[in-house]
């Protein structure tokens, strides 16, 4: 199934028209695409029954590339803007496709309020450490002592773990990879877009133009070198002590549970009503 | 269809509700909110009637979220609708000018509160006329509605929804803490009985191709909806006729813009709204819109007692604004008269229509209470 070719799943699923993409050498967001792409071609999903959601930044560009409907809003609203098109059109599967400054700065709110409703939406996190589009800003997500235009010295602050973060909050799915855990992505996005409620795939993802280059990593190979080196799997790290666990970022499938998603909360809410108004029994 | 409430006859209800039942005739079936004073009751009547008549009401994490979510709802085929207050409404200017940008249509209700910051929570203002108009960044046009009785509330709110998908735009509905919370008789028409526009989905290929072009030349693009296979791709970038981003071409940008400028601008005929109170021999006149409109048509009777040759005339549109019925106005009286519930803001507005054809004042009120009819009527006597 995995083994499709590429020209194939650009054939089918992008719009001719708006290529080459704004991205640059070596970013991630190409393969994260293809992933989350490849994973709605194996499940067979009815394109006009999807619609892509994004905030702002170099991954929130997504939706204008696949051939699907989208919707391309401000900062860190993307999962506010999602809400609406849910409950308004319950039949609608979304796609949101958010970077890690829009999702935990910005968007930080919305984020968890969503996740907190559980709404039924599939987030394709893009995780670079960095504000790629604005020029390799620092990120609530760049790991100590990496460096940034606005920490030129090295980030002092904590880094948010956003899956983490989503757990915490009720998520549904949550899984992290890098980019270079190809099958383990693609499996990731199959079971987060069968689920219902909130499911989030991160994925670590190479930015060397303007992450990369200030960190001495100036090429993608270089990223998912360190890649390799600071990720520990899940199974891993619950056996390693918290102080080894310093600077490494755990990867593997978080959360794998069923709680009632917001729609079919809602729904029930309105028979609630009906019934409280004795309109039905 | 039934509905939560009496239809076809009179109630005795706030503005608030007002506004919420006639969101609901007018077919709104989502709302997104986050309480505030002295908004808040369209929020819990929303709440109370939504699941009812199967449609959405669900409390935001804020008012960003809000304006977020009545959009999203918009774009999947609901028509929606938010609610809030001064600092609220400075939280939405953010997708407000989204949805100008986008063209989707919903409404938005600021009922005024003194200003700035959380100021008077409970007090009415008229502080945000100017924001209502111009409070989102770039080159944007809107339409803004201004009530001033609990009855007009519900027929603007209808008309707002009407606008709003005619035009395929936002519609603000400025109201104030004073109809938010007043009780007053209000006619509920029977809903067969409403008048109802709904967007124009596109039909022609043309149409279908082209969801930010100009198929009509009338400057409004039907409108696809999400989930019915038209794969649109909508942004808040700069955009050509089938949306897709053109962030540096000049002639993309103004094309665009002076679009959604004209299709607002180009139709003042069909969506500025005022009524007249004894202008025809009037020798002054005072130009007022919402709360104020009520003292202002009580200082004209006052006036015309004493023989003064006053006339209102009462706005029910604050944007787009007729600057050319204000200077044909000043031509025909000595001087107009603002009364508003802040420093000038209003004013400037008519002050530019006037062109120095009349004398404009102001005659500015703040701090909670409307003016008195006597405040008014004082200062045209002088």
């Amino acid at each position: 199934m995995y083994f499709k070719s590429a020209y194939d799943i650009r054939e089918k699923y992008l719009r001719k028209e708006m290529l080459p993409t704004i991205f640059c050498p070596g970013c991630g967001i190409g393969s994260a695409l293809q992933y989350t792409l490849r994973a709605i071609d194996d499940l067979g999903m009815n394109p006009d029954e999807i619609v892509w959601v994004s905030g702002i930044g170099c991954s929130s560009r997504v939706p204008g590339y696949v051939n699907f409907d989208g919707l391309h809003t401000t900062h860190g609203r993307a999962l506010a803007f999602a809400t609406g098109i849910k409950l308004a059109n319950p039949d609608l599967k979304i796609i949101a496709f958010m970077g890690d400054g829009d999702t935990s700065a910005i968007g930080g709110n919305h984020f968890i309020h969503a996740i907190r409703r559980n709404l039924d939406v599939t987030v394709i996190l893009i995780n670079n450490f960095t504000y790629g589009m604005t020029g390799g800003q620092v990120a609530p997500t760049t790991l100590r002592g990496l460096k940034g235009t606005t920490a030129p010295y090295g980030q002092f602050e904590n880094p948010f773990d956003i899956a983490g973060l989503a757990v915490a909050a009720g998520a549904n799915y949550v899984a992290r990879w890098s980019v270079f855990n190809y099958i383990q992505g693609i499996n990731s996005i199959k079971k987060a877009l069968q689920k219902e409620g909130f499911t989030l795939v991160e994925f670590l993802s190479p930015c060397p133009v303007s992450f990369g280059r200030r960190n001495r990593m100036k090429t993608a190979p270089e990223l998912l070198r360190w890649y390799q080196r600071i990720t520990v799997p899940l199974n891993k790290a619950k056996k390693m002590p918290p102080e080894e666990l310093e600077g490494k970022v755990v990867i593997g499938e978080f959360v794998d549970r069923d709680r009632p998603g917001l729609i079919k909360a809602y729904r029930e809410y309105i028979k609630r009503a009906k019934k409280a108004m004795g309109w039905e029994e | 269809m039934r509905y939560p409430f009496p239809t076809g006859k009179n109630d005795f209800i706030q503005g608030n509700e007002a506004i919420a039942r006639a969101a609901i005739l007018a077919g709104c079936r989502f709302y997104a909110g986050y309480p505030i004073t002295p908004a808040s009751e369209i929020f819990e009547a929303m709440a109370l009637y939504m699941p009812l008549v199967d449609g959405v009401s669900i409390q935001m994490e804020d008012e960003i979220g809000s304006i977020a979510a009545i959009i999203g709802a918009s774009w999947a085929g609901a028509k929606a609708m938010t609610a809030t207050s001064g600092p609220g409404f400075s939280l939405m200017q953010e997708n407000l000018g989204y949805a100008v940008m986008t063209e989707t249509p919903i409404v938005v209700v600021n009922m005024m509160r003194g200003g700035p910051s959380t100021g008077q929570p409970t007090l009415p203002a008229q502080g945000d006329i100017m924001q209502s108009i111009w409070g989102t960044h770039g080159d944007h046009m809107l339409i803004v509605l201004s009530p001033s009785t609990v009855q007009e509330a519900f027929d603007f709110t209808i008309r707002a929804f009407n606008l709003a998908e005619k035009y395929r735009t936002p519609v603000v509905l400025l109201g104030d803490a004073e109809i938010a919370h007043m009780r007053e008789r209000v006619y509920i028409p029977h809903p067969d009985d409403v008048e109802v526009i709904n967007r124009k989905l596109p039909e022609s290929e043309e149409e279908h191709k082209l969801p930010f072009g100009d198929p009509h030349g009338d400057g409004i693009p039907p409108m696809p909806i999400f989930g019915r296979g038209y794969r649109t791709y909508v942004t808040g970038l700069t955009h050509d006729e089938i949306g897709h981003p053109k962030t540096v071409e000049a002639e993309i940008h103004e094309r665009l813009i002076k679009r959604i400028y004209g299709k607002i601008l180009g139709h003042r005929e069909d969506i500025i709204s005022y009524e007249e109170f004894e202008l025809e021999d009037a020798d002054v006149a005072i130009v007022s819109t919402g709360i104020v409109s009520r003292s202002a048509i009580r200082a004209v009777k006052m006036l015309r007692e004493k023989g003064v040759k006053a006339g209102l005339l009462k706005l029910h549109t604050v944007w787009p604004f007729d600057f050319d019925m204000i200077e044909e106005l000043a031509e025909r009286v000595r001087k107009i008269y603002v009364p508003e519930m802040n420093l000038g803001q209003l004013y400037h507005l008519v002050k530019e229509g006037a062109d120095g054809k009349a004398e404009v004042e102001l005659i500015p009120k703040i701090g909670g209470e409307v003016h008195t009819p006597m405040e008014i009527a004082e200062k045209v006597v002088g």
